[in-house]
């Protein structure tokens, strides 16, 4: 037996003993989620229990060091552990902004005192993180963005608007990005700020969506005092640190096209529609519009398993993250889609506890967000094209 | 197991490669199509072939091969689809090699699967019966016949049966719906009394042919596995096929893909490069996006069926079904993207439009493969 086999067997048993019944069924609703942070209330004990097991072992952040929070784990086994969690059905322990995004940022371009500040905290799901990337001036065109950081002595002094910064309003920091030098071409005139949400002057107001909920808030800064040392990196250089993160988040968001594919589409809609004497679904072309997005989903899984090999042997090219989030993105939109068709009338219900407060529909349109959230599908596109393709001029 | 190829499945990869591009690229189909060559291939390529151990890939060693696996097969299907090589490859050292192997007596085995790893035996699968592929819906009848059978029926779309030796012969043996499944897979010799074989000229120069059998008497050795029981045994052949030809239509789209990209950093319009309009740049983004996923589905149906055929079957109509599509988009782009150029038959685009049109049909097209991929998730 193979190392990786009794690590296998090992994470099994542990699993096994470890998660929750009520941690193993699907996911119904956003607030079946874990975000952590000073202000989150759990759902439930299993809900706590099941964060703090998974914390303690290092397993919310499995291959970060163990100094931060992490268990050390090598590429494969953290692989492994994501196929027996999805075996047993467990959900996420822990889902944040921190661990996708801010972490392995800090990891590469933070100080010790930063990784060793931020870092076990996001582990333990303590501290809850958004992104200040977006400006209403400042959308696919993210590196025009106008707030502005002045250094007074020693802290910074910051003003300005963000826009569709996911959870403002619940979360206890901001990885922000910032201008701190007006005279700079646009690009290079960027630092990438830490700041507490709870400093002077910072407020946020959410954005009601066609979903009917507020996942998003404009957040405002009058004159926040930040201290010098929450920079990350050097001054105006925080263009390439954004763009490392976006890469992160990019995969982040491609990973939903995988991450919902627990249910398996046609099974629902077999449930739902009905099958024919012959064994075939009654509604045939939405029959065929099933199989072939459940083929492309497939495919997906493949090529996320492939992009994973790839980067094990060293091989892969980081633009290669605008492909998954583009495809991913335009894979989940067709997911929820097919969902409403194969729900009919049921889907539309918006309220009241039989359709657990309009979930299906409302998810549904909050879908539609994937494809602009963290790089538009054609910004996504126009990477492909300049990076992955080296077509002129783009 | 690794979702990409291992360090000797990507020599064997570079080694086919370096042989078809160097010996048989598309002007070798060129050449053979404008000269009405009668046989539509080259022997001597073919030869060479076995020389290298392709011909023999799927035959165990202890018949003359190499006992490579389908990934090894798919590999070499992918680059005979990047050169549009016309080649018995899938016919003989696919299809009949597989059937061979999985279901030949020792005696059957002896006789036929050296020749197949020596590049001397051609042989292909008489299987279609219409203009669709629907293996289990047969005409062709065996009956018995003293301790032998008696073959009448008809079959299409054989690939490369005007040069086969050997045709192996899908045939119902008992009614649909009696004990087993009633099919049964025969030995046949093209040259016995009673068999008509025509050539079909088909729209990608590449070689099939129809099969008429009218009282053709076959031994009882000719039957190939068990009696009424070919289904099973035909599905996995044929997965395995799919499978392979998967491969092929993938190596076609990527080449195209690679032609294409080549094209619009060249070709100038407007004082500018072609490739710097975003209206084409988006275009080969997202037909960039869908060949990596049709690589990874078809490199995962092809590992699955040497793992295990029996649970590789919605893999593989996944694998052949996106592997249609997606090439089919890659030609359609690639024709169009090279604008007037595209529609003559001095650019090669053209070509692998033709053969990619050949590819999809071949052992089930996109629908096809949706239904099967449906019917197995129990919808």
């Amino acid at each position: 037996m193979t190392d990786l086999d009794s690590f296998r067997r090992e994470t099994r048993a542990w699993l096994e003993a470890n998660c929750p019944p009520e941690m193993r069924r699907p996911v119904t609703s956003d607030n079946d989620a874990c975000w952590g942070g000073r202000r989150f209330k759990f759902q439930s004990d299993a809900q706590r229990v099941w964060m703090q097991r998974m914390a303690e072992r290092g397993w919310t952040v499995p291959t970060w060091p163990r100094a931060y929070g992490g268990a050390e784990l090598s590429k494969e086994q953290a692989q492994v552990l994501r196929q027996e969690m999805r075996a047993l059905g467990c959900r996420s322990p822990l889902d944040s902004f921190g661990i996708w995004m801010l972490g392995p940022a800090l990891l590469k371009y933070g100080s010790e005192a930063q990784k060793l500040e931020h870092l076990p905290k996001i582990a333990r799901g303590e501290i809850r993180w958004c992104q200040g990337y977006s400006e209403p001036n400042a959308g696919s065109d993210l590196a025009s963005l106008q707030t502005r950081a002045e250094l007074q002595g020693d802290h910074f002094v910051v003003s300005g608007q963000k826009i569709w910064t996911s959870y403002a309003d619940k979360a206890d920091w901001i990885f922000c990005l910032v201008r701190t030098d007006f005279g700079a071409k646009k690009h290079t005139g960027i630092s990438f700020l830490l700041f507490d949400m709870e400093s002077e002057g910072v407020s946020t107001r959410p954005i009601m969506l066609i979903s009917g909920r507020s996942p998003f808030c404009e957040t405002f800064f009058d004159n926040v005092k930040v201290p010098a040392g929450n920079l990350v990196g050097e001054p105006n250089g925080g263009w390439t640190i954004a763009k490392y993160l976006l890469t992160h988040e990019r995969e982040m968001i491609g990973g939903i096209g995988d991450r919902a594919a627990a249910k398996p589409l046609g099974r629902f809609a077999a449930q739902a529609v009905g099958l024919a004497d012959d064994g075939r679904l009654r509604d045939g072309a939405l029959r065929t519009d099933i199989a072939r997005f459940e083929i492309d989903e497939l495919a997906f899984r493949c090529l996320m398993e492939r992009t994973g090999d790839r980067a094990r042997r060293g091989q892969g090219d980081p633009a290669f993250s605008s492909a998954l989030k583009y495809y991913g993105a335009e894979l989940n939109k067709r997911r929820w889609e097919l969902m409403m068709s194969v729900a009919g009338a049921d889907g539309l219900e918006w309220e009241g506890e039989r359709s657990h407060e309009g979930a299906l529909a409302r998810t549904w349109l909050r879908t539609k967000g994937n494809s602009i959230e963290g790089g538009t599908s054609e910004v996504q596109l126009n990477i492909v094209a300049k990076r992955l393709l080296g077509l002129p001029g783009a | 197991m690794a979702l990409v190829l291992n360090e000797e499945q990507q020599m064997l990869r570079d080694s086919a490669q370096a042989f078809l591009t160097g010996n048989a690229p598309v002007a070798h189909l060129r050449k053979l199509r404008d000269g009405g060559d009668p046989t539509g291939f080259s022997l001597d390529i073919w030869r060479r072939f076995a020389e290298l151990g392709f011909t023999g890939a799927l035959v165990p060693e202890d018949h003359g091969g190499v006992g490579l696996g389908v990934v090894e097969a798919g590999v070499i299907a992918q680059e005979l689809g990047r050169t549009l090589t016309p080649s018995p490859f899938v016919s003989t050292a696919v299809l009949a090699a597989r059937a061979l192997v999985r279901a030949g007596s020792d005696a059957q085995k002896q006789r036929w699967l050296p020749g197949i790893a020596a590049g001397e035996l051609i042989a292909a699968l008489a299987l279609d019966e219409s203009s669709k592929h629907r293996p289990f819906e047969l005409d062709t009848a065996a009956r018995r016949d003293g301790d032998g059978f008696v073959l009448d029926g008809a079959k299409t779309f054989v690939v490369d049966g005007h040069v086969a030796q050997l045709l192996i012969v899908s045939a119902r043996t008992a009614p649909a719906g009696a004990q087993g499944d009633g099919i049964t897979l025969f030995l046949v010799d093209p040259g016995a009394e009673g068999v008509a074989v025509e050539r079909t000229s088909m729209v990608d120069s590449h070689n099939a042919a129809r099969v008429r059998m009218s009282g053709v008497r076959v031994g009882p050795d000719a039957v190939l596995g068990g009696l009424g029981q070919g289904g099973v045994l035909l599905e996995e052949i044929l997965d395995v096929g799919r499978a392979v030809v998967a491969a092929q239509l993938m190596g076609s789209a990527d080449e195209v893909f690679a032609r294409t990209l080549a094209y619009l950093k060249e070709r100038k319009q407007f004082d500018r490069f072609i490739g710097e309009f975003q209206a084409l740049q988006h275009r080969m983004a997202t037909l960039y996006c869908d060949i990596e996923l049709a690589h990874s589905l078809v490199l995962h149906a092809l590992q699955a069926l040497d793992a295990d055929p029996a649970e590789a079957r919605a893999a593989v109509s996944a694998a052949k079904a996106l592997a249609c599509k997606t090439a089919d988009l890659a030609v359609r782009e690639g024709v169009q993207m090279h604008g007037g150029m595209g529609m003559t038959d001095e650019f090669d685009i053209g070509l692998f439009m033709k053969r990619v049109r050949v590819g999809q049909e071949l052992l089930g097209d996109a629908n096809f493969h949706a239904d099967r991929y449906a019917a197995l998730g129990g919808y």
